[in-house]
């Protein structure tokens, strides 16, 4: 089965200085209907593989390697395709809800453009459709949220309102990036477990982009460990969970917290460990260098 | 904030109160004046104002030729708001225009008008209102279009920045991934959220457009004298002022309100429309 999003290979640097490497030959597949989960530390270049999938990269990175999502390369697509593309087949829920909805703008409006845009609905048709999204996202009142401003409603409530535009058009692939990080634990829980439910029932596949491994042992089909802008590792959640093969994910798993041995010390990653995978990211880059690439 | 809000800010409040009593003393110039402003009486020249004793027929007094001081303000009125306004818009226009482009498209386009911007700003603002009046020649289309050509950089300054903190927030990513074009991401996104701010800035630039009026009113530059105007009337005034102090110092009174009020609405709007001072 050919996979529905694939990345080979994906290289992103500066342009003014090509020797700062943000994304190192990043490979990775995403099935059709599967949740795949990118996990690493800050910086490990998670956030970005997801803006170049979705063509909102930064203007002073060049990219190289290719996006092929649903047999079509779009790494270096024309903006029109890509406005076709996206909202339409792959959509996108950011990380802050607090600041991923306009400010001025009522919630109708927002939820409706990508109805109308991209349906062709009328006015009408796209209202109705918002109340019965919302509905879907189980808030209540829909219709007083709709004629409602993001300030008036809550993280957990906007975050629901930018699930509902994100799956409104029932996309092939939705990209998460860290969708639940900016709320508190509660809510947490019930956006990954409306996350799951709007996966199942759309058939949607679902690149989710964390730091947080209990989110991906619960949520995730399928892990891709990133550090320094390398996939270090990548493996179905089980076999990842149950045998981790590389140091570095031993080493994530030894840092998280443990509720269930209390009093335990929390474990840092080993400094030796970092530096192991910085040298090996410089080595690879002088090899690569060498290569005339 | 509600809607009400923001005029219970005392500055907002005053302001529009400054710019509600200019806005019908202009428009109701020849109706709101008891005299013709042109109209000689040469035998009542110089007359105090009512308060001081003298001639009611002239509550503030004539001038060196008898005509209405109050009538003449009246009208100066007129001249001030619709410089002011009519050069504030479209100095906000073409700068709102040029900071939007420069902001939202970034690279090499900011990168002209910015340096653009720069080398504008180095010019001494009042000389060169002065060279454009004496090559356009003297009226008040000049001094509009001077404030305009020296203006604009302020709001293009402001916008563009503004513009590139909006860039950042997420909602434009949001938008940019339902897959809205470029242009409409600027202009029904961005621009709203911008536009508080023009509010403001449009506010503060009548202020100076008004005070800039005057300047090139009172070194001849504006509007042939049988138009009144405060910088002209002042001009005038500054001969007799020995005899007749209330020639200057009445003009200047009513720009000093005027822009007075002007900036305390600036700063009012700023201050309501700000979500982090107006908690």
């Amino acid at each position: 089965m050919t996979a529905l999003l694939d990345i080979r290979d994906l290289d992103l640097c500066l342009k003014a200085r090509p020797s700062v490497r943000l994304l190192r030959r990043v490979s990775l597949a995403v099935n059709a209907g599967h949740i795949v989960g990118l996990v690493g530390e800050s910086g490990a270049g998670k956030t970005m593989v997801g803006r170049v999938v979705l063509g909102i990269a930064p203007g002073n990175a060049r990219v190289t390697g290719s996006v092929v999502f649903d047999g079509r390369d779009i790494t270096h697509l024309s903006e029109s395709d890509r406005r076709h593309l996206l909202g339409r087949e792959i959509a996108f829920i950011p990380q802050n809800p607090m600041t991923a909805l306009n400010p001025v703008e009522r919630i109708e409006p927002q939820m409706t453009d990508v109805l109308r845009m991209h349906l062709g609905m009328t006015r009408d048709a796209a209202h109705g459709r918002a109340l019965e999204m919302l509905r879907e996202v189980r808030l209540r009142e829909p219709e007083k949220v709709l004629r409602q401003y993001p300030h008036e409603l809550s993280g957990g409530m906007r975050q629901r309102v930018l699930l509902a535009i994100a799956f409104a058009c029932k996309p092939k692939l939705v990209i998460a990036d860290e969708p639940t990080t900016a709320l508190d634990v509660t809510i947490q829980k019930q956006i990954l477990r409306l996350i799951k439910e709007l996966q199942r029932i759309s058939g949607t596949a679902i690149l989710f982009i964390t730091h947080d491994l209990g989110v991906v042992a619960k949520l995730c089909d399928h892990v891709a460990v990133m550090h320094g802008g390398r996939v270090l590792e990548s493996e179905t959640a089980a076999q990842l969970f149950a045998r981790p093969a590389h140091d570095y994910t031993r080493a994530l798993f030894a840092a998280t917290p443990r509720f269930d041995r209390p009093g335990g010390l929390l474990q840092a990653i080993p400094a030796a460990l970092t530096q192991r995978l910085a040298d090996e990211a410089r080595e690879l880059d002088s090899s690569r260098r060498r290569d005339g690439e | 904030m509600s809607p009400l809000g923001v005029w219970r800010n005392p500055r907002v409040a005053f302001g529009m109160l400054v710019v509600l009593a200019l806005t019908i003393a202009a428009a109701g110039a020849p109706w709101l004046s008891p005299h013709d402003p042109l109209e000689q009486d040469l035998l009542n020249s110089f007359q105090a104002p009512a308060w001081s004793g003298a001639d009611a027929a002239h509550v503030l007094g004539t001038d060196s030729l008898g005509r209405d001081t109050l009538s003449r303000l009246i009208f100066g009125a007129r001249a001030a708001l619709i410089v002011a306004f009519v050069a504030a818009l479209f100095a906000g226009l073409l700068g709102t225009i040029l900071g939007l482009a420069a902001g939202y498209f970034g690279g090499r386009l900011d990168a002209v008008i910015s340096r653009l911007v720069d080398v504008w700003m180095s010019f001494p603002s009042v000389l060169l209102c002065i060279v454009l009046a004496a090559v356009l020649g003297a009226g008040l289309h000049t001094v509009v279009i001077a404030i305009i050509v020296i203006d604009w950089t302020r709001f293009c300054r402001v916008v563009r920045s503004e513009v590139i903190v909006q860039n950042s927030h997420d909602y434009v990513a949001s938008a940019m991934t339902i897959g809205l074009s470029s242009w409409r991401v600027l202009i029904s996104e961005i621009l709203p959220n911008v536009a508080p701010l023009l509010l403001t800035l449009f506010t503060l630039e009548m202020g100076i457009a008004i005070v800039v009026e005057a300047i090139l009113s009172y070194v001849g530059l504006s509007v042939s004298s049988g138009v009144p105007t405060w910088g002209g009337i002042i001009q005038e005034g500054r001969l007799y002022v020995n005899q007749a102090w209330w020639l200057m110092a009445l003009p200047m009174a009513c720009i000093v309100m005027a822009v007075l009020g002007l900036n305390a609405l600036g700063d009012g709007l700023r201050e309501a429309f700000d979500p982090v001072e107006s908690r």
